[in-house]
């Protein structure tokens, strides 16, 4: 049985030229011990679908879908108390801005803290010695003095890692990863890619990887879920879409990345023609 | 969400306003208070044509007449008349011109020296910043009122003089909003941008980065129109702002204060004048606030 | 001399001095710690660096904003120091800049004609007329149209506003242009489209590029020579082929490392790793 389930998702927002379709029929499933990864330009959507399952949409959206179970359990008629059970415990999420995402107030150790108080019944000493020992599993160096940091007094790659520390904290099943390493340089973001692939084979949780990096995609996904402007283009496995792109803009996609160049010109998505930008 | 209607998008200047009001009227209250400051408009402009009576006009016969609805009021004087027979209504209509013309002075003063020396603090930085961030703060180290008071005591008791004392009291928030906006749109990449095309300090500072830090300024603008409004009829109640029998609405009240027993309207009336205005300004600042930041973020 | 330097570069160094306090001791940053290269007409040198090392340093003080603290620096063979000297319009027209940012780089308050006319306006005696055309000949250069002229930059998607400001650093007809990470804030598609522009461009006019960037797949793409810069140090300098073939220095080989690749044989040698 799939982990996470979505069927034909219809997410819309509300804005002052009229509603705006962000995404538009779209099913997932992801399994347990599976990287998926969901790639897209922006205004995709690829963002859209994850913040409505974890209920993270602004008011002015509005969701539709024919099922959204994750577990067993279905996410759409579920009160909102035992919604917060799920997520957060079992489904977590971490995001593009590491150093945002932290609260600048509180140090490190507290915001850990909190987290571990929110979901397991550990006790204040227990929760310390949890909270180093999630510091040592993303590879922090010296996990007793970051506990008495600020976020400001580290980099934006060892933010990534602390944020990474409490979404594991409770030991997940299913992590969902948006843009995780987009703010971050190169060099930084392979080591966290490296470590997010390790700590989803050690534990085995699914892992859903949103980016815009064809590259990313290519070093962590199993699956791969195409989508542009609001509807998925393409599902398969990773290796048969490098291979063997089936949609029309997955190859315009593939063959704009530079390294993919033949030639003096990059092809590039609008001879694809989906009316993209341009002139 | 952010670029779905781009490509049809408007051209003009007008087309910018007509999106500017779309998010405004989605305010009621900014839009009431809106339409309630411009009929005050027009009530001072045509203060003249529309007042039954002339402001200073003295009727001897029909001291302290009570408004219309009470016992012993009549259609000739509908608000009633004070201590010595002018008609309230009148008064109030002419007050009106004063009360918008103290409100557009002080706020004209104190946002174009405000924004000037917020724009010289935030562009130079350094030593000149330093000087005039001080100054500001003494200024704003003294109670509003207090200071205005003091300033006026010194030049003299009259409106002109209230006004500015006024004026000076309000200039530190200008200075300080120009300023942050200033500091924080310098370091934006279009400003780089605009010096690598050789463009000098002077028009940097009013023609690159100014435009920019309106929005702060305009919702501070019209909510100092009410406090501008507010502090000069405290002057003028405490005698120090406009002098009789000149019809401000705050030394309106300070003639009537003896008589707020025996003849409520007359203390009733300027007050209710003053709290509409200056609560309809307010909600049009909220509406400015609400309108305008989004847009900001936005662009 | 038979190759046509336009850049030179001899030693540059940054310092910045901050204060702690009033009283407090003097703290030196260097920025840069003596950067040399040179830079031929036409060509294209890539500066490829991660976020503190200078780079965004080098382009301040390459397009005339700041002055550097030691070194000097050559354009077209004539030394140039801003610290000493008065910056000419005709020097301000050699060197332009392109902005990583295009939501930042244009004044929300500023028409695309004003935006392009304003050099003009500033830098030369045209009069209003023949700024008119020549902007209008801008817009249509990087592929957008007469009719974008009186709009708004909101009005654009980030990858036109890009065409914008490379019309705007092309106003002045430069022939050095520093293009600071101009399409990693783009998505892949239109980053392709900036890409081609900037080739065709650089063809038409014979334009110079110094390309800042991390992202070495568009470096290995658009450059001639590559710079690799590593805490406001050159840790490597050479033609592309010498630098991607044969990487010298750790921090290189660390860099091509960490580049995530996204070709089936990479695919392939990783899922056979898990497996």
């Amino acid at each position: 049985m799939a982990l996470l389930e979505i069927e034909n998702l219809t997410v819309e927002f509300d804005t002052v030229n009229g509603r705006f379709r962000a995404l538009d029929n779209v099913s997932y499933s992801v399994n347990a011990g599976e990287v998926m990864a969901i790639v897209g330009e922006s205004g995709s959507g690829k963002s859209v679908a994850m913040l409505a399952v974890m209920g993270l949409l602004a008011n002015n959206g509005h969701i539709k879908a024919d099922k959204m179970v994750f577990e067993g359990l279905d996410l759409m008629t579920m009160s909102p108390r035992q919604r917060r059970k799920v997520i957060g415990k079992d489904i977590s999420m971490i995001f593009q801005e590491p150093i945002a995402s932290l609260n600048p107030c509180f140090t490190i150790g507290f915001q850990i803290d909190e987290t571990l108080k929110e979901h397991t019944e550990l006790n204040k000493k227990q929760r310390k010695a949890r909270a180093v020992e999630l510091l040592n599993s993303v590879g922090m160096p010296e996990p007793e003095k970051t506990l008495k940091k600020f976020p400001h007094q580290m980099s934006g790659g060892q933010c990534q890692r602390v944020m990474i520390a409490m979404a594991i904290a409770c030991e997940p099943k299913l992590l969902i990863a948006d843009e995780p390493t987009t703010a971050l340089d190169v060099t930084i973001q392979k080591q966290i890619l490296d470590l997010l692939m390790d700590l989803q084979a050690k534990s085995g949780m699914g892992l859903i990887m949103i980016t815009h990096d064809m590259g990313v995609v290519a070093e962590t996904a199993d699956r791969v879920v195409v989508q542009y402007k609001g509807k998925k283009m393409e599902e398969a496995d990773v290796l048969s879409l490098f291979e063997n792109p089936q949609n029309a803009y997955t190859r315009a996609l593939l063959s704009a990345l530079p390294e993919n160049a033949t030639g003096d010109r990059l092809p590039t998505v609008s001879d694809f023609h989906l009316n993209g930008e341009g002139a | 969400m952010t670029d779905t209607t781009h490509s049809s998008a408007p051209d003009t200047r007008i087309e910018v306003l007509k999106g500017f009001w779309r998010h405004f009227k989605t305010n009621r209250g900014a839009v009431f208070g809106l339409y309630f400051f411009l009929t005050l408009v027009v009530i001072a402009v045509f203060a003249p044509l529309i007042a039954p009576h002339g402001a200073t006009d003295q009727y001897r016969d029909a001291l302290l007449v009570p408004p219309v609805w009470m016992d012993g009021g009549s259609w000739n004087h509908i608000l009633g008349t004070d201590a010595v027979g002018r008609d309230l209504l009148s008064r109030l209509i002419y007050g009106s011109r004063f009360s918008l013309f103290i409100g557009v002075v002080v706020v004209s003063v104190a946002l174009v020296v405000g924004i000037c020396l917020g724009l010289v603090a935030g562009t130079f930085r350094g030593w000149i910043d330093t000087v005039i961030m001080r100054i500001m703060d003494i200024i704003l180290s003294f109670p509003s009122l207090l200071l205005a008071l003091v300033l006026v005591a010194i030049l003299g008791p009259s409106l002109i003089n209230a006004m500015i004392a006024i004026a000076i009291v309000q200039q530190p928030y200008y200075v300080r909003l120009t300023r942050a906006a200033v500091i924080s749109e310098m370091s934006r990449e279009y400003v780089m941008a605009a010096r690598v095309s050789g463009v000098r300090t002077l028009r940097l500072m009013f023609v690159t980065v100014l435009p920019n830090c309106m929005a702060p300024l305009i919702v501070q603008a019209a909510l100092s129109f009410s406090t501008a409004i507010l502090d000069a009829a405290a002057l003028g109640f405490l005698g120090m702002g406009a002098q009789p029998p000149t019809p401000e609405w705050g030394t309106m009240l300070a003639e009537a204060r003896e008589f707020i027993l025996r003849a409520p309207w007359v203390v009733t009336f300027p007050g209710l004048a003053i709290l509409t205005t200056v609560l309809a300004i307010n909600l049009i600042g909220d509406g400015l606030r609400d309108a305008l930041d989004p847009k900001l973020k936005r662009s | 001399m038979s190759e046509d330097i336009i850049l030179e570069a001899r030693n540059l160094v940054r310092e910045y001095r901050t204060k702690e306090g009033m009283f407090g001791k003097l703290n030196i940053t260097r920025a840069l710690k003596g950067i040399s290269f040179k830079l031929e007409r036409g060509k294209t040198l890539a500066v490829v660096g991660e976020s503190g090392c200078g780079k965004s340093t080098l382009a301040r003080i390459l397009t005339l904003i700041d002055p550097a603290t030691e070194g000097d620096l050559l354009i077209e063979g004539k030394k140039i120091d801003i610290a000493q000297q008065k910056i000419t319009p005709e020097m301000r027209g050699k060197v332009q800049i392109v902005f990583q940012n295009p939501y930042g780089s244009l004044n929300p308050r500023q028409r695309i004609g004003d935006v392009l006319t304003e050099p003009l306006m500033i830098n030369t005696d045209m009069t209003p007329q023949e700024r008119r055309d020549k902007a209008m000949e801008m817009l249509v250069k990087v592929g957008l149209g007469p009719e974008h002229y009186n709009r708004y930059p909101h009005m654009f998607s980030g990858g036109q506003r890009q065409r914008v400001a490379i019309a705007r650093a092309l106003v002045l007809n430069p022939s050095l242009l520093i293009l600071d990470e101009p399409v990693s804030a783009l998505d892949l598609s239109v980053q392709a489209q900036i890409l081609n522009l900037l080739a065709d461009l650089q063809e038409e006019l014979n334009l110079t590029y110094l390309f800042i960037s991390h992202d070495l797949s568009v470096v290995r793409y658009i450059a001639d020579k590559v710079m690799v810069m590593y805490f406001g140090e050159v840790v490597e300098y050479g033609t592309r082929d010498e630098v991607f073939g044969d990487p010298k220095h750790d921090y290189t080989k660390t860099l091509f490392n960490a580049t995530p690749r996204a070709d089936v044989a990479h695919i392939k040698e990783r899922l056979a790793r898990t497996a």
